[in-house]
């Protein structure tokens, strides 16, 4: 029963936060973009609602927690009550504000981890099929054995042989992430260049950057902005991963992941508290993804 | 004695969408064909003729609906039946031909798998029966090879046998109504005539009725027994073929019949040095020669028309001049010095002399460049221009071909008409402010009234800016009006070349003589002469 009623609820919430972040986007927008906002479906505008609130609490963390990130406040496992509202963890840190730096840094270094890939991958990608021939070859063949590596494993290695600091971990990750981004953007791009206007835009005689920035790279966004929502949770999923191995960010910097990992006793007891990150990077993974099938929509034509 | 009406279609309306907002395409249209009969559609792009056309099926495309008016198919009444049977109908009783059969076979399957797919579904013939009988149509459409010819795939036959399959499928079984939709207009001259040839004679043998949908008149003067055109539509006359071409009554047909007539005065020799010279050159792709020993020259002022089947090398010509393809053997000489044969070793002032305009006016421009970085680039570029001179001159370009500088500045290419994208390419070519354009069947793609208005254009603005085309196009109507020398190109080599008043009127070379007699003209009568004097059953 009590399921049910925690579902319903869900539901109703989704559709309040959609609808009413659709109507407030539809009022904000101008008037040029209005019929995209009008049209949106709500998983989208909820998508983008959730996303817009997860900005927001990484950008003001510091003023939104009641306590420091590190600070130890209480006794350990307190249940939810004022003013520590969502309890403390193992070392009576309030989790709340754990949470909320968590924001900070896992969101964060994802996305900078995201980004990285998609600058290295995609213009690597899109050089690769402007210049064919052997060079095509090289760096298509190299990438193909690095993916025949599992990311994870590959990932553990990098990261033991160069250490775990913030830095490495970005580096690591972005370089396994930017194979498979590498793949899409060459594959992309290679039905971009046999086009004329590549051609035209050769016998130009426009320098490789500017055919890659300018005449590809434009053509290209859709998938590439579709790739990089869905790579964007996979980063995460394994940022988390690798903190939940102890590998990823080091205590005490507050990681959903590794939140999960500190407090799993408390399941065993029926406390889900420590199932509160791992709810927090579900809902973002389901957020991305909302507005991801979005672009995928209107990039494709699909209307209706 | 009347025949009996078999398709009667009155005052319909069909709606397209363009976002929220429903738009008329066709406007409360009558149409009535009689058994066996021929009727032709004509119209410039946008016409409604396509349309039209589907509608005779009942069908309407997606975004499109049909808002008004009745479709009467031998007593049955398309808008009012289920969708049920009007499948039933389709592909038995009425069936579509399109224009690109390329595009509308499934590559994977082989041609007398999809030929026996309608008979079969409509419960008309047993598999075994339909492909004997696909064999019996193959002959009568004169494929090469009838017997065997169903067992390929379709990249495994040639554009024109494809139609010809195409056509065959159609009439699998045996429908009353057939709508060809444009089908020979991505053909080129030679072929054309025996598509044409073979869709008259099975349509004639079966006593089935068309509907013949293009923009070619000529091509409608030897097909239609009727003809009815069209224009944003709305329908503008309609009468017998002969009739219509004597004597057409409204203003607008006049117009359509005389697109032809635009021509290029005659210029007198070229002298001097030429601006592009190409010297015996031997190109082609891996172990094949795809020319050999191509030699001509081009003048300033002077557009020299390269012409061909598919296939002759025209295309492979135009690369070699602009350095995409270093030729084996020969040079390229501009305004008598050698150019580097590779594109990448030329200079920018090398480069900038010669420019491209494209076919696809769709592929040759960047879909997510505005107007403003399209034409202005090359400026920038070459000439160095920035801020307001760049701007200055990018609305000085889009004045020259004539769209309104403030209007189209900062549209992209996808808010254009087909004729208005080929104008951005040669804006774009005049950017660069070059001796020689290379036109690569700049043509081929639009209507008859967007063509003239084009080779218009492109004609004034060699007077203006004393530039040389050299004009690559299987059409030789196109040749007719505009260029002042001719190359002609047959498997790569050069069969004859001159001037082309001495080069039509009398050429010396059979294949020559081939390509001018298969150029369709107005007279009804032209096809069946034409097939007599070839010694073919007309």
């Amino acid at each position: 029963m009590n399921v049910i009623v925690f579902l319903a609820a869900a539901l109703a919430l989704f559709f309040v936060i959609g609808v009413a972040a659709r109507a407030a986007m539809k009022t904000l927008a101008p008037a040029a973009d209005k019929p995209t906002f009008r049209d949106m479906p709500l998983t989208a505008s909820f998508g983008i609602a959730v996303i817009l609130f997860y900005v927001l609490v990484a950008v003001f963390g510091p003023l939104l927690a009641p306590f420091g990130e590190g600070e130890v406040v209480g006794a350990q496992y307190l249940p939810w009550a004022a003013p520590h509202y969502l309890g403390t963890d193992k070392l009576g840190r309030d989790m709340l504000t754990r949470l909320i730096y968590g924001a900070r840094n896992t969101v964060g270094i994802a996305f900078a981890t995201t980004a990285l890939a998609f600058v290295v991958g995609s213009i690597l990608g899109i050089w690769a099929a402007l210049a064919g021939g052997w060079l095509d070859q090289w760096t298509s063949r190299f990438v193909d054995a690095l993916m025949a590596i599992p990311a994870l494993i590959f990932s553990l290695l990098l990261l033991t042989i160069f250490g775990t600091s913030v830095l490495t971990l970005i580096l690591v990750i972005a370089a396994v992430d930017a194979t498979r981004v590498f793949r899409l953007a060459r594959s992309v791009a290679q039905g971009i260049v046999v086009m004329d206007y590549i051609e035209a835009a050769r016998l130009r005689g426009e320098s490789n950057w500017r055919l890659i920035r300018r005449e590809i790279l434009p053509n290209a966004m859709a998938p590439l902005v579709a790739e990089f929502g869905l790579r964007f949770c996979f980063v995460f999923l394994s940022i988390s991963a690798l903190s939940f191995l102890g590998l990823g960010i080091k205590p005490p910097t507050a990681d959903w992941g590794s939140m999960v990992r500190d407090n799993a006793t408390l399941i065993t007891f029926g406390d889900i508290t420590p199932l509160l990150p791992a709810g927090a990077i579900a809902l973002l993974t389901v957020a991305v993804n909302f507005v991801v099938d979005w672009q995928l929509h209107r990039a494709s034509g699909l209307k209706e | 004695m009347e025949k009996k009406v078999l398709l009667a279609i009155k005052g319909l309306q069909i709606e397209g969408r363009s976002g929220d907002a429903w738009h008329p395409i066709v406007k409360g249209v009558d149409l009535t064909l009689h058994k066996g009969e021929v009727l032709g559609l004509i119209g410039e792009s946008g016409a409604g003729k396509s349309t039209l056309g589907l509608a005779a099926m009942g069908f309407a495309r997606d975004g499109c609906r049909i808002s008004g008016g009745t479709i009467d198919f031998d007593g049955i009444d398309l808008r009012a039946a289920s969708e049920a049977e009007r499948r039933s109908l389709r592909g038995k009783r009425i069936a579509y031909v399109a224009q690109s059969a390329a595009a509308s076979f499934n590559p994977a399957h082989r041609l007398v798998d999809q030929y026996c797919e309608a008979p079969v579904v409509h419960r008309v013939m047993a598999r075994e029966k339909a492909e004997a009988d696909a064999v019996e149509l193959y002959r009568r459409m004169r494929l090469p090879n009838p017997e065997e010819i169903g067992f390929r795939y379709p990249h495994q036959v040639s554009g024109g046998q494809l139609q010809r399959a195409m056509t065959a499928m159609a009439m699998a079984c045996r429908p009353e109504l057939i709508i060809f939709d444009e089908p020979t207009t991505a053909l080129d001259v030679t072929t054309q005539i025996e598509v044409l040839a073979a869709i008259r004679d099975i349509v004639r043998q079966f006593g089935t009725a068309a509907i013949y949908i293009t923009h070619d008149l000529a091509v409608v003067a030897q097909m239609a027994d009727r003809i009815k055109v069209l224009l944003r539509g709305s329908e503008v006359e309609e009468a017998d073929t002969r009739k219509m071409l004597a004597e057409p009554r409204e203003d607008y047909t006049k117009s359509l019949w005389a697109v032809r007539s635009f021509a290029r005065p005659e210029q007198p020799p070229a002298t001097g040095t030429p601006i592009v010279s190409v010297r015996n050159v031997t190109a082609g792709y891996g172990a094949i020669n795809v020319l050999t020993d191509v030699s001509f020259d081009i003048h300033a002022r002077r557009t020299v028309a390269v012409v061909g089947e598919s296939g002759s090398g025209k295309s492979t010509t135009a690369r070699v001049i602009t350095g995409l393809l270093p030729p084996r053997k020969g040079e390229v000489l501009f305004n008598g010095k050698p150019l580097p044969p590779g594109f990448s070793a030329r200079s920018r002032g090398e480069l900038r002399q010669c420019q491209m305009i494209y076919q696809m006016a769709d592929t040759a421009l960047n879909p997510k460049l505005r107007l403003r970085e399209l034409i202005g680039r090359p400026a920038e570029m070459y000439l160095g221009l920035k801020g307001k001179a760049l701007d200055d001159r990018i609305r000085d370009l889009l004045s020259l071909i004539e769209l309104e500088p403030d209007k189209f500045i900062d549209r992209l290419p996808g808010e254009l008409s087909g004729g208005q994208k080929q104008r951005i390419g040669i804006a774009r070519a005049l950017a660069a402010e070059p001796q020689l354009i290379i036109c690569d069947e700049v043509t081929s793609a639009l209507d008859q009234i967007v063509q003239e208005g084009i080779l218009k254009l492109l004609s004034r603005l060699q007077d203006e800016l004393n530039l040389a085309y050299m004009f690559i196009t299987h059409d030789l109507a196109t040749v007719r009006s505009i260029a002042d020398e001719v190359v002609v190109m047959q498997q790569g080599v050069v069969v004859e070349r001159g001037p082309k008043a001495v080069l039509f009127a009398a050429p010396k070379e059979e294949y020559t003589n081939l390509l001018l007699s298969s150029v369709p003209e107005m007279d009804p009568d032209w096809l069946n002469r034409l097939l007599a004097a070839r010694g073919e059953p007309a």
